[in-house]
């Protein structure tokens, strides 16, 4: 997942269909994110390049709707809803993410056993 | 001394095996104890004898150690280092003698020479000036105002090239150089040369001719003082002016114990630079002290004893293969003179900050019976008044005992006689010095000029160099300033060309963020 300024990113994703929960007022998706062009990229645990801005999931929520639909730790979010989520402040991603009218999002994925689970099946 | 008892460790440790050591140690402590308490008994003197230095400089046979002041007799003199230093002794007294003499006559010839022609050059322009009234007073024009005028100016000039000539010439030389100064001989000639070419044109053309134009003689004479005083600057700038810019590093080392100083020159020729590294030698560098040498030899003599080289493969008796063969096989013995050495310096460190310690202690403690009589006491006890010298007498032998110990451990007894330690405490009294103060010139040991004359140990110095001393220094020149008992080793490095360039930064410019790391559950 490294990134060179001008070109275009490629990553080998994987789709994820989280239905929202109602939980009181709100709806509520059941992990949490971190990461942000606003944010420090150094101290992200997860990223394998310390300079990648991109949002991340650290946290699952046991039994929340993520971990139903598969959504794992560490997994860097491409696409929300068709909205890119490589390049947006942290606030912005939020935002995408909890909107009141949506009651599914559709996210686009991308982790390392990803990408080395197509390597290997190439290497077959 | 101390030095026997350092050894008589030695017998201890080889013997025995590392599990024992503790126990040892303790045996000598107890039997160094004993042994202090029984010299302790012959040591208190209350009165002060009129003291000599340990060291003699005026007597010849300079190897009885005369002691009694200090009221120890020493038990055993280890050979090397108390003769050496005596030999050392006559030698140098021979050699001073004989150089005072052959110093002198040099100095002063050059120094008349200098003068003489110092002279000659000033009353040249008044000369000048006179002459024309001698020679042909009737023919010669009379002087107008703007003549007369430079006249003030001929004599002003004259004052000033006086006065100039006196603060940069008239100083009393420093040193006996090896070889002539480039830039004094290059002036002398200078000034010789040129005061020649204009007597020479004074004579062919003023004084054949008997010229009448006597405002003319007056701006030739002008002229002259003018082009005397530009000379003079020349001078102030060849020989002060050039050198101060540093631009060579020099690094001087001690041969004896590597006691090393840097110091920073300009463009100086070698002869030149080796006066300056002398003369801040003296105030840098520690006193040279020969009783601390004498270990490292006999270590190294001991290692390499107990091995001999047999020729077993019949005659053919080669020196080198021998030399050889003892140094591998040294090399290759497993000894434990290292461990010898850290065991001995951690134990000399110990004995060392000890004797340090009760040596604070005593001398605190007798700077606390006098103090300074106020002018109510005067009336009180007019019997007990003391002048700093008796009571200096009075407190001294309190700490007598413990400044002695101290100094022999240290190995600096030699460099301190009884009477410098009772000066110096006199005269710390006067001055309302500290204890700690007082103690400052003992626990560390100082630069050369703070001892005695005779312990400045050289004045005679010999420059040992590849390139003639004339020539300047240059990157990677060496030379060695060798005097009686050691050498000194000076290593040139030129000071880089530095380059410097400049950045700005507005104050404004200077602004922070906060590193942010939020995470947000959704």
């Amino acid at each position: 997942m490294s990134y060179i300024p001008g070109q275009p990113v490629t990553a080998v994703v994987q789709r994820i269909e989280i239905h929202k929960l109602r939980h009181g007022d709100n709806l509520i998706l059941g992990f949490s994110i971190g990461g942000g062009i606003d944010q420090d990229p150094g101290q992200n645990p997860y990223s394998e390049d310390k300079t990648d801005k991109g949002i991340y999931v650290t946290r699952v929520s046991e039994g929340g709707p993520a971990e139903v639909a598969g959504l794992m730790i560490g997994d860097k979010i491409m696409q929300v809803n068709g909205w890119d989520m490589t390049m947006v402040t942290h606030d912005q991603a939020r935002k995408r993410l909890t909107k009141k009218n949506e009651d599914i999002v559709r996210l686009l994925v991308t982790r390392k056993s990803l990408e080395n689970a197509v390597r290997h099946s190439m290497l077959q | 001394m101390d030095t026997e008892s350092t050894y008589s460790e030695y017998s201890h440790y080889s013997g025995r095996s590392r599990g024992s050591h503790r126990p040892g140690e303790r045996n000598k402590e107890r039997h160094k104890s004993r042994s202090k308490d029984s010299r302790s008994e012959k040591s208190v003197t209350i009165k002060a004898p009129p003291a000599e230095p340990l060291l003699g400089d005026e007597s010849t046979h300079g190897e009885e150690v005369q002691d009694d002041n200090w009221g120890e007799t020493t038990t055993a003199v280890t050979g090397t280092s108390e003769h050496s230093i005596s030999q050392e002794d006559i030698v140098r007294i021979t050699k001073d003698m004989e150089d005072s003499v052959g110093l002198d006559c040099k100095r002063y010839l050059g120094l008349t020479v200098a003068a003489v022609l110092g002279l000659l050059v000033f009353l040249t322009p008044i000369a000048f000036l006179i002459l024309p009234h001698v020679l042909w007073p009737d023919k010669l024009k009379s002087c107008g105002t703007a003549c007369e005028g430079l006249f003030i100016s001929v004599a002003f000039k004259l004052l000033i090239l006086l006065l100039g000539a006196w603060a940069l010439f008239f100083r009393t030389p420093r040193a006996d150089m090896p070889r002539v100064f480039v830039f004094r001989a290059l002036l002398l000639v200078l000034v010789l040369l040129f005061v020649v070419s204009y007597w020479l044109f004074y004579g062919v053309r003023i004084l054949d001719s008997q010229d009448e134009n006597y405002q003319g003689i007056v701006q030739y004479a002008v002229s002259l003082v003018d082009a005397l005083l530009f000379i003079h600057y020349l001078a102030i700038v060849l020989l002060e002016l050039r050198q101060l810019q540093p631009t060579f590093s020099l690094k001087v080392i001690r041969s004896t114990d590597g006691e090393a100083g840097f110091y920073n020159l300009g463009h100086l020729s070698i002869q030149r630079a080796a006066l300056v590294i002398l003369e801040n030698y003296y105030r840098d560098f520690p006193v040279h002290n020969p009783a601390l040498l004498t270990a490292a030899k006999s270590r190294a003599a001991k290692h390499m004893a107990g091995l001999k080289v047999y020729n077993v493969d019949g005659p053919g008796n080669n020196a080198t293969s021998q030399s050889r063969a003892m140094i591998a096989a040294a090399a290759r013995r497993r000894d434990s003179s290292h461990n010898e050495l850290y065991y001995e310096e951690a134990d000399h460190d110990r004995r060392v900050r000890k004797r340090k310690a009760r040596l604070v202690v005593a001398v605190e403690e007798a700077f606390t019976h006098i103090k300074r009589m106020q002018e109510e006491d005067q009336k009180k006890a007019p019997g007990e008044v003391m002048d700093p010298r008796e009571a200096a007498q009075a407190i001294f032998p309190s700490m007598a005992r413990a400044l002695q110990k101290y100094l022999r451990t240290t190995r600096q007894q030699h460099c301190h006689s009884m009477e410098s330690i009772q000066q110096h405490l006199a005269f710390c009294i006067t001055n309302n010095m500290t204890p700690k103060a007082f103690l400052e010139s003992y626990l560390n040991p100082g630069p050369t000029l703070q001892y005695n004359k005779d312990r400045w140990l050289a004045r005679h110095w010999t420059l040992v160099s590849e390139e003639a001393v004339t020539s300047g220094l240059k990157d990677g020149s060496i030379f060695v300033l060798k005097c009686v008992d050691f050498s000194l080793v000076v290593t040139t490095r030129k000071i880089p060309f530095i380059k410097l360039s400049e950045e700005f930064i507005d104050p404004k410019s200077h602004k922070f963020v906060l590193r942010l790391q939020s995470e947000t559950s959704v």
